[in-house]
């Protein structure tokens, strides 16, 4: 003979009022039949009969206050019960756990919860990055520009796996808005090199999607800012799929377009997302500066079982550098570029940011002051254990970003020094950001808002008490 | 375009197909499963063993379950919203790990990871499950779109509601749908009510099967209580997409017993709205009735079709309340798939 219990309207719902009887005992009942209404102070909730049977006793009276969550509230007499069913016993059993009564609930429910043991969350995983792979002797080296090391790496990849593809606004016909895909719809035709509608926020999506299915979309923004429409997708379709599913369903894919801001565009089209995606469990975020990194870490990043939002830079598609002319050249994701080693200061650093901190850093030298660089490349996941050990060796940091200041990557990294090197400090972590205020448009008032070579020496010199 | 194409209106009851005795018990103990499982669910809601939120698909059940039956199973993708119980068990995922992903345990679909709108299947192609109204849309796009890059001819079955009807990325969905002719059904799950608000409180026009007309996707309403209908249309529209000839769109109109979720108090409509609906217009009862009148079973063999699924819904509440909670480790775990 089950009993009935008080249900719950939410998981914060304790008691309620049973307000109504709508069945009287000797009542014959079936599945979906309401019995009964509970308020609370929030919402009325019809109770209905889960089981084919016959109201027995009435154990709750209408109107009773304050009846608890899982009380028993009736006696419900299952078909058959006094009949000499020939039901045999394996029926029975599993009819006893289909309503179990209020300990056996609350045990299942809650025991877990409160043993305090279980509360506590175990150490999170500690992340070890690989190193660079060593370039072989006699390796030449061609100069690029960061342009031409981005498409190299799209269609070194789109060669060797015909489930990458590039899908964005103006990406084949066009040649792409900055001219990154050049010449891709040439040699891959337009099944994979696709032009899309402006349709951020669907593209993304169906980009996803298509991940989802096995392929690897390489979804190109024609910038960041455009891709702020798509942020629902990237966060909650790409970024926590896998864990959501248990580890079943992943998106293997990149979302890649110039970040930050470039010359003169004004508020909506200068904004620096590092931080915004730095923060998402389940994303990769790369933001690379020289031409070799760009290439190998494309290669990485299209390559990554995981979703990839990879943050180029407009100003920087231009400038060029040395870029290993090999079969295959990938970089590890995850790990920082020590781009001059030195004892004084550390200066960290990554995509554009590095331009002010490499001119920085030459005036620096050249006035004595032996600095050590720190190109971060990968934002998430940090090379946090790079920084830390440059911090041991300086005692002093430098962070120098085109982002706000306020949750910026640069208070990221001083809150990790907090944790992680606060008996090697010397001086406070400094940090060199945008200006906190959207981007004027103006030329002087923009060059105001960016960080500037001088912040950056002026920073040096603060936390080497040289000023 | 042929104009006619993009404007078929829904027929009339009468043309409901025929169906065989065995589609008529197929999907009355399809039904079934779902409505007593659903059932089993609120109830264990109102135990306090599932938590959060839990959006109960008693009184759609002929949607998913025609759909299905007239779609390749396992072969064609499906992808839906967070009402999405039905879903699964009609395309044959494990109801224990169903309902153990309700409870959160460690046998749940999603390892207890995902909940009630998060639970997924690559083996059977079922891509959840997503809390998001309207991101399935642009989502089950791209499930047509990978199809048609590797030439396999599976159709993305794409399912949602009359709420997300409204939203913005099911149109931008429907431009790159149709210019692109991928092979996806977008299913309308119209129950009237997104949330608390009535479609005629939302939509500035409610015929939603016309909402591709700008994009000359055809369109047609159907009678989402009656499984033949259903089916006769998804026959349709399945065999639109898989030919080549692009999107479809069906309106299902159905209707849901239980509140939005398992909190609504249900203020927004009539009692008798909801007791119309399910004495004169139930998807299940429906079904019974023709088996019986036709001879396709007895009452008896209907009783042991019931027992069976009744068996299938205890023994899903048993493990899902008897299995235990994820072990801690599982926290950081399925963050990144590990290179």
């Amino acid at each position: 003979m089950p009993d009935i219990l008080m249900p719950a309207l939410s998981p914060t719902m304790e008691e309620g009022t049973l307000a109504k009887w709508l069945v009287k005992e000797g009542d014959k009942v079936g599945p979906g039949d309401v019995i009964a209404e509970i308020e609370t102070d929030k919402a009325t909730m019809e109770v209905e009969a889960v089981d084919e049977g016959t109201i027995g006793k009435l154990l709750v009276a209408e109107g009773t206050e304050g009846v608890k969550v899982n009380a028993p509230i009736a006696q419900l007499l299952v078909e058959g019960e006094e009949a000499s069913s020939p039901a045999p016993a394996q029926e029975d059993a599993p009819k006893e756990s289909e309503q179990p009564g209020p300990d056996a609930a609350i045990d299942a429910a809650s025991q877990p919860t409160v043993s305090s043991k279980s509360d506590a969350a175990p150490a999170a995983p500690q992340f070890t990055p690989a190193s660079d792979p060593d370039i072989p002797e006699g390796a030449e080296m061609v100069t690029i520009s960061v342009r031409e090391a981005l498409r190299d790496a799209m269609a070194e990849e789109m060669r060797a796996d015909k489930d990458v593809f590039v899908m964005g606004e103006e990406v084949a016909e066009y040649q792409g808005a900055y001219k990154v895909t050049q010449g891709l719809l040439q040699e891959f035709g337009p099944e994979r090199v696709v032009d899309t509608p402006i349709t951020e926020h669907g593209f993304a999506g169906l980009g996803i999607g298509a991940a989802f299915a096995g392929l690897k979309p390489i979804v190109e923004f024609m910038t960041w800012n455009f891709g702020m429409q798509a942020m629902d997708q990237i966060i909650n379709s790409a970024a926590k799929q896998l864990y959501m599913s248990g580890g079943q369903v992943s998106a293997p894919m990149v979302f890649r377009g110039p970040n930050g801001a470039a010359a003169r565009v004004g508020a909506q089209h200068s904004q620096d997302f590092s931080a915004w995606y730095s923060h998402v469990p389940g994303l990769i975020v790369i933001a690379p500066y020289t031409a070799a990194d760009a290439k190998g870490l494309l290669k990485a990043a299209i390559r990554s079982k995981n979703p990839v939002v990879f943050l180029e830079n407009e100003i920087l598609y231009g400038s060029t550098g040395e870029v290993p002319e090999m079969d295959d050249f990938v970089l590890p994701i995850g790990k920082a570029r020590i781009a001059r080693e030195g004892r004084d200061v550390t200066i960290v650093s990554f995509s554009i940011g590095m331009r002010y901190a490499t001119q920085a850093t030459e005036k620096l030298v050249a006035a004595g002051v032996d600095v050590e660089l720190i190109d971060l490349r990968t934002l998430r996941p940090m090379d946090v254990g790079t920084i830390v050990e440059s911090v041991k060796k300086t005692g002093r940091l430098v962070t120098v970003e085109e982002g706000w200041p306020q949750g910026g990557i640069g208070a990221e990294i001083a809150a990790q020094m907090m944790e992680h090197a606060f008996d090697y400090l010397d001086a406070p972590v400094t940090r060199v950001t945008g200006k906190d205020v959207p981007m004027p448009y103006a030329a002087n008032l923009e060059k105001m808002a960016l960080p500037s070579v001088d912040e950056v020496i002026a920073a040096v010199n603060a936390v080497t008490y040289r000023s | 375009m042929a104009r006619k194409a993009t404007a078929t209106k829904a027929r009339a009851k009468s043309n409901a197909p025929e169906f065989t005795k065995d589609q008529e018990l197929h999907a009355f103990r399809e039904m079934l499963l779902i409505r007593r499982f659903e059932e089993k669910a609120g109830q264990m809601y109102g135990m306090g063993l599932i938590g959060g939120f839990c959006h109960l698909y008693i009184g759609q059940e002929a949607v998913v379950t025609g759909i299905t039956m007239a779609s390749k199973k396992g072969e064609d993708a499906q992808i839906t919203g967070y009402r999405d119980h039905g879903h699964m068990l009609v395309m044959d995922l494990d109801p224990d790990a169903v309902m153990a992903e309700l409870t959160g345990r460690q046998g749940g679909l999603s390892k207890g990871k995902g909940g009630s709108m998060h639970m997924f299947s690559t083996e059977h192609r079922f891509y959840g499950g997503n809390g998001i109204v309207g991101a399935q849309v642009p989502l089950g796009t791209g499930l047509a779109f990978a199809a048609k890059y590797r030439g396999e001819d599976t159709v993305s079955l794409t399912y949602f509601g009359d709420g997300a009807a409204n939203q913005g990325q099911v149109y931008e969905s429907f431009n790159m749908a149709k210019l692109w002719s991928l092979p996806v059904v977008y299913i309308i799950e119209n129950n009237k009510y997104a949330m608390g608000t009535s479609l005629e409180r939302a939509a500035a026009t409610t015929d939603l099967s016309q909402r591709g007309l700008s994009f000359g996707i055809p369109g047609e309403q159907v009678d989402g209580m009656d499984v033949r209908m259903v089916f006769e249309a998804a026959q349709r529209a399945i065999e639109h997409a898989r030919s080549g000839k692009g999107p479809y769109i069906l309106e299902m109109l159905t209707y849901r017993y239980r509140g939005h979720s398992m909190s609504d108090p249900a203020k927004y409509r009539s009692k008798d709205e909801v007791t119309t609906m399910r004495t004169e217009r139930d998807p299940i009862e429906q079904v019974r009735k023709r088996i019986v009148e036709l001879g396709y079973a007895s009452e008896d063999e209907l009783k042991e079709i019931e027992k069976d699924v009744r068996a299938i819904v205890t023994k899903a509440a048993d493990f899902a309340t008897r299995d235990p909670e994820p072990d801690a480790s599982e926290l950081w775990t399925d963050v990144l798939v590990e290179q």
